[in-house]
Parts: C-alpha cells; structure tokens; sequence
C-alpha cells in the first residue's frame, strides 16, 4: 500500500518539479536554492517522541509497523501530492514516519511532544518527516512538534496530517528552530469531523528560507483556530500560507498570525478562506498583523477570500507596522532604556498568541527564543 | 546649589522656535506652576526638561543636581529623577501596569547601585500608592493606559510618580480633561509628595488645578519667554485679568 502511494508520488514529483515564482502560490518565494543543491539522505532526522514517557493512553507507532488498516484509511489521504510538489516529494521519500492514535474518548492531560532534530554533516542532507495523527471521536489530545537542527546547510520536508474524528478536541503546535542555514518546506493537513475543536500554533524562528502551509477542511459545526507567529532577522525569508475550507455549514474559524521583521529579513503570509456553496452560517475571521523594525525588510500578505455561500460572516484585516516612537519614549522616561523600551513592545506586539499557548514550558522556551533572537539581531 | 537651573533656553520644534530665552531656577522642596496660553511653550518646556527628541535645543543651559542635563538620555533623566506626568499618557497594549512599574522601579534602582525590588515588598508598595489615587488594583494587571478613562489615566501618572518617587516632578496640564472629583484626587496625590527634597514643575492652563496644590511660585509664559514671576497671587491676578493683560505687559 505504501508502495504504491510512494510510486504515484515519486511520478507525480517528476512531473510537477519544483515550483517557481511563476506559480501563483509560490510568487515571492524562490525555491531555487533547494531545487540547485544536491542534498543527500539525512540520518537521525525522523520524528521520535521526546525523551520522556508518551502519555498513557496514546499510541504511537512507526508508519511501517502500524495497523495496516489505519494506514490504508489516513495515510496520503489528506495532504495532496498530486496538487503539491514538495508534499509529493515527502511522499515518495519518507524514510519511517510516526503514527500518533488518540483512542475514542481518551483525554490526554499531557502534552505528546515529537522532536524532530536534522544535521547536516559535511553533505547538505535532506530529510522528509512524516507523522499521521489519527484522534478519534470524542478523544482530547494536545500535540506539539518541536523542529531543530544542527550544522550547516539542510533541508526538512515535513508533511504531518492529522485527521480529527467527531467532537474531538485537538491543540497543535509546531514550533520551527532550525539553524540559520536551514530550509524548511513543511504541510500540516488537518481533516476535521463534525463539532470538531482544532487549534494550531504555528511558531517560526528558524530557518534561512521557511514555507509552511497550514490546510484544515471543516465539517459542521467546527471551530477551528489558526495562531501563528514568526520572526525573521537577517536575511532569514518566512512564508506562512494557511488555508481554510469552510465545506460544510455553522463552522468557524479565527485565524490571526503576527509577525516581526528585523534587518534584511522577508515574510509572506497568504491566507485563503474558502466558503463552500453550502457552507451556510460560515463565520471566519482572519487577521495578518506584521511589525516591521527595519527599513530594508519586506513583507507581503494577501488575503484570498472565495465565499460561495450566500447567508455567512467572513471578515479579514493585514496591518503592517512600525514600534510607535511615543511608546518608547514613555518607557524612557520612566527609566526604561531605549533597547529594552523597544523588547518590551516587541514583546507586547507578541503577547497575544504567546498568551494562547497552554503548554507553560513552551510557553516559556518561546519568550527564551524571542528575547534571545531580538538580542542577537541589536549586536 | 539648586536642584534645577535653566539659563536661557532656547528650542525649536520643525524649525520653528518655541522657547525662546527661559531662565528659571528650582530649588528641592519647591513648587513652581508655570502658566500661560496656548501655544506659549508650557508643554515644550516640559518635553523637552524629558528629553523628548521631538524638540531640538537651539542655545542654552540646564543644570540638574549639578549634572548638564541636556546630555543625558530620556531614560537617565528619569533614572537621576525626573519623572514627567504627561499630558496625554500613552497606551501600550500588551504591557500590564504591573510589570511596566516594576520595569521602570528596577531600572532606577539598578542606576543607584540597589538590587531589584523583592517581588512581595514590591506588591506591598504598589498596593500602598494605589490607595493613595484611590485606584481599583485591578488596573494592576491591565494593559499600561489601555482603555482607561481620561481621569483613570491622570490618576495612573500620579500614581507612577509616587511608586517612582522622583527628585523633580513635572506635571504637564495633569488638570486637562480632569472632573472635579478626579482633580480633587489627583491634587491629593500630588500634594501627599511634596516634601523638601522634592521639587515640582505644575504646567498648567487655568488657575483651578492650583486652588488644590498651592505653588511656592507661579511663573507666566507667553511667546518663549517667562514674562512674570510672582507668589501664588499671581495665579488669581491671572484668574481675575486673564493672560491679555499679561502679554501687553510684556510688550
């Protein structure tokens, strides 16, 4: 089954190739320094859960020793290598991935974390990881996916899809701290049964050139969260495109990403919201807000809103920004000094989804990152 | 020596000079209201005694606590001792008063060689001041200014000014947009830190504000320049004749 999956894909990859800058969904972003590097196999780079014990309740397998059935049903089913060139690539090459089952009705109190750690060594490696979260009807789970690397240049590929049965109740976070020369391609899939409550946290810090997509298909009566951060420095590039398909009616999504540019940096977000034609009772919600530190970084964000469905509520909003000059000087003038006046309202700008993240210990690793990223773009 | 001495100010704002040639000095345990009308450089001084970037300084000298002030940045002004209640507090969303407060105490701190402030010893400060502006606490843990009434956040400068308690205080028509009840308040506050080795700077439009804290001196500005120095008197000569007078005066 596997086998005839990774053939479609690999034939499919052929004859898409990479994508270029002529193609609508890939305008400001240039693939081209992937597609130009020959990387090889990269060892040690597929996902693992955390050291310590997965929680009870929760099962989790490698792909090729899951239950056949699971697979034959999930696996590919969701995230399209025919549409996508780098989720057919994933697919032709995954190594082993990981299978995470929530059973019905279980409630998982602890986080399930999967760390998934490149390197690259001498080589430019490559790496495609794959994990498949099956959470089924009436189960809670809170997933959290950790990508870092060590070395030089590599590239990370990640697919994850996640399928959520009936009332189940799914957080998801994917926190992105790969080196400075790192490429990160990634899709999280997300399939949503009825009176489904899903929210992802997509959190990215690392990375020369990133492109994560988000995709998440609603059934009826779903509320379905997209949060996101990013902060770029240097000559760092962050795409974030998400994607919501409103395809049945009376579901809801909330979408707000933030970002914050310093130095040379590049950021795209894209966000489309597709309301079905009998996605009656749709209400969506999408807001892009950007902080722009520095004259010589670029952001480009564009909302992309396809209603068909007559009776809904869809409302969308991008800002982009600058630190506000009176702030800083009412933290100077209360003693406060000028760098960490501007911290301080970085941080503030940032408040609001760091505040969504339920995980207290990541919760904390990301104001580390915040403030040791916005320190080591002032030196 | 005195704690504040301007020797003949001068400051433009876009190329246009607004103060032009003010002296005054200050002595610890004064307070001087400084009057006038609109557009007569009240609030510029103000600013630019903080060191708003705004404001250009074009001639002139400020002595604070024997230091040349005009050298210093906005934040070791406030570290030596200035503390300005602005005249519009600024909102920052995403930054609770509590945490602003504590920020801004331990950086003061840390400039007169002290350790941060004990987190509960802290709290117990906070709740001692809050008292005094007869604030709610809860304000403690909103957003710094965010969705505060006009008077909620005149109440808040004053109470930054007696967590923070500076050497010299500058109130930048604290009295605009204040009810009576909120003035009442607010001159309450201030008047509970006066004291001789504090100074205070009350810029003001009307003479109400000063029926509630009483100046050591009143000074009127019009055009750039102080044009008449007098008691609390002057204050309600001003009340009586209006700034008019006073300008034709000076002419």
């Amino acid at each position: 089954m596997i086998d005839r999956i990774r053939e479609e894909a690999r034939q499919r990859f052929s004859d898409l190739g990479f994508p270029t800058t002529h193609d609508e969904d890939w305008r400001f972003t240039s693939v081209a320094p992937i597609a130009r590097t020959s990387f090889v196999s990269g060892a040690g780079s597929q996902p693992a859960a955390a050291s310590q014990a997965v929680p009870p309740g929760v099962e989790i397998s490698k792909l090729s020793e899951a239950p056949p059935e699971l697979i034959e049903a999930h696996l590919a089913r969701y995230a399209s290598y025919q549409t996508n060139a780098f989720v057919a690539l994933n697919t032709a090459n995954f190594q082993d991935g990981l299978l995470i089952r929530i059973p019905k009705g279980a409630v998982i109190e602890e986080p399930i974390e999967l760390i998934i750690q490149s390197s690259a060594n001498g080589h430019p490696t490559v790496s495609h990881p794959r994990i498949l979260i099956v959470a089924e009807p009436h189960s809670h789970a809170t997933i959290v996916e950790t990508y870092t690397g060590n070395g030089g240049a590599y590239f990370t590929n990640p697919v994850t899809e996640i399928v959520a049965g009936d009332h189940a109740v799914i957080d998801h976070y994917k926190l992105q701290t790969e080196t400075a020369r790192a490429y990160h391609v990634s899709t999280t899939q997300i399939q949503l049964g009825r009176d489904t409550n899903f929210r992802s946290h997509s959190l990215s810090f690392g990375g020369a050139l990133v492109r994560n997509d988000v995709n998440a298909v609603l059934s009826e009566g779903c509320e379905c969260t997209l949060n996101g951060l990013y902060l770029a420095a240097g000559e760092q590039h962050i795409d974030n495109h998400t994607s919501i398909d409103h395809a049945k009616p009376h579901a809801a999504s909330h979408e707000l990403y933030k970002g914050i540019l310093e130095g040379h940096s590049s950021a795209v977000f894209n966000g489309k919201i597709l309301v079905r034609k009998d996605a009656q009772k749709t209400d969506a919600k999408q807001t892009n807000k950007n902080l722009v530190l520095s004259e010589d970084a670029v952001i480009d964000t564009k909302p992309e809103l396809q209603i068909l469905a007559d009776d809904v509520r869809c409302t969308h909003g991008a800002t982009i920004g600058q630190l506000d000059p009176e702030a800083i000087f009412y933290l100077q003038s209360r003693g406060i000094g000028l760098a960490d006046a501007r911290n301080l309202l970085v941080f503030a700008f940032a408040r609001d989804i760091v505040d969504r993240i339920k995980v207290a210990p990541l919760r904390e690793q990301l104001e580390r990152i915040l403030l040791e990223k916005l320190h080591g773009t002032r030196n | 020596m005195s704690l504040l001495e301007i020797k003949n100010l001068h400051a433009n704002v876009a190329g246009r000079e607004i103060l032009k040639g003010i002296d005054l000095t200050i002595d610890a345990g004064e307070v001087h209201a400084i009057m006038g009308p609109n557009g007569s450089g009240k609030s510029t001084l103000a600013q630019v005694l903080s060191g708003r970037d705004l404001y250009e300084v074009t001639g002139g000298e400020v002595v604070y606590d024997g230091k040349d002030l005009l050298a210093m940045s906005p934040e070791d002004r406030a570290r030596e001792g200035i503390f300005m209640a602005f005249q519009y507090p600024v909102e920052i969303p995403g930054v609770s008063n509590l945490y602003f407060l504590k920020a801004a105490l331990n950086a003061i701190r840390k400039h007169q060689d002290l350790p941060d402030l004990d987190a509960m010893d802290f709290l117990a400060l906070v709740k001692e001041r809050m008292a005094l502006m007869e604030m709610d606490q809860s304000l403690l843990n909103r957003a710094v200014n965010a969705g505060f009434s006009g008077g909620e956040k005149k109440r808040n400068e004053i109470f930054q000014m007696a967590v923070l308690e500076p050497k010299l205080a500058i109130l930048d028509e604290t009295d605009s947009g204040l009810d009576i009840d909120a003035l009442k308040i607010v001159a309450a506050g201030v008047n509970a830190l006066r004291s001789p080795e504090r100074a205070m700077i009350v810029v003001t439009h009307y003479q109400r504000l000063l029926n509630y804290i009483v100046p050591d001196f009143v000074h009127v500005l019009a055009e750039g320049r102080i044009v008449k120095s007098g008691g609390k008197e002057l204050a309600l000569e001003l009340e009586e004749s209006g700034y008019v007078g006073i300008e034709g005066e000076a002419a």
